[in-house]
């Protein structure tokens, strides 16, 4: 194989583990919408997608990082960070749903949720990161 | 029962198809915007998640009419859950605010945090608006 050929092979490998992992993330971020009901207006279900979703890629870039105790590829990377963690959060939703409730004159809630969002998703990669962090810095391998 | 359980299939099936697109999309634009503008600041998931942003108003607008496709549940599984959810991302917003924060650069993080949320809610009334104007 030249490297042209290689490179390119390798390059459709990466798209093949963005779009699966998305569309594994999508389907996951899709049944939590159905299994968690809107409060009194608040959009739960994409607030709960994109608290875990961050949380989850904040432990997994830290703990598969440069200085983690778990190996992984560049394919397992994408797979899991670009793919499964960008599919399963949504910046989209949080919007549509923040711009309806300014819409709707629920304007105390809808700067509510832009608040909340905001800080519990830094706060869920931080502390995903902060976890990551200690495991890796546990003694043996 | 029957009909229930086909509709549930054709719904998962949107977002499936959707999703796969999205994310491939993601992936191919905010590479590229990257290479272009420059890596120090993630401008590649804030174009992709303000252009998402954008779309989502004009397919929110068109969906409050009956006669519009994006009413039906299917197309906007497809369109909106499926292919717009996964071509925008908090999850990689996150981890860039972070990494950003603990560089150093609080300023920017800040900046970046701040950017988004303004950014993108002005695009979403921007697509709204669009889509009143098309009509």
């Amino acid at each position: 194989m030249t490297g042209g050929t290689k490179s390119s092979w390798n390059a459709a490998i990466l798209y093949a583990c963005v779009a699966i992992g998305g569309m594994l993330g999508s389907v996951a971020r899709y049944l939590v919408s159905l299994l968690i009901p809107s409060l009194y207006g608040f959009p739960l279900a994409t607030l709960f997608v994109n608290i875990t979703g961050s949380f989850v890629i904040g432990f997994y870039s830290t703990l598969s990082g440069p200085d983690g105790r778990w190996f992984a590829s560049t394919r397992q990377r994408q797979f899991v960070m670009t793919g499964i963690c960008g599919g399963y959060t949504t910046f989209s939703a949080f919007s549509l749903e923040t711009f309806r409730l300014l819409q709707g004159g629920m304007t105390v809630v809808a700067f509510l949720n832009i608040a909340v969002s905001v800080v519990t998703w830094l706060v869920a990669v931080w502390l995903g990161h902060l976890l990551a962090s200690r495991l890796n810095r546990l003694k043996g391998s | 029962m029957r009909k229930d359980i086909s509709r549930v299939i054709s719904g998962l099936f949107s977002v499936v198809l959707g999703s796969m697109l999205g994310g491939v999309a993601r992936y191919f634009v905010s590479g590229f915007v990257a290479r272009r503008v420059g890596e120090t600041f993630p401008w590649g998931t804030l174009f992709v998640n303000a252009s998402g942003a954008f779309l989502i108003g004009i397919l929110g607008a068109l969906a409050q009419d009956d006669t519009s496709i994006f009413s039906s549940p299917d197309p906007w599984l497809f369109g909106v859950t499926g292919f717009l959810g996964c071509y925008t991302t908090v999850s990689s917003f996150s981890l860039q605010s972070l990494n950003l924060a603990r560089e150093g650069e609080r300023s920017r993080a800040a900046g970046y945090v701040g950017l988004s949320v303004v950014l993108c809610l002005a695009a979403v009334a921007l697509g709204f608006a669009t889509a009143g104007l098309l009509k």
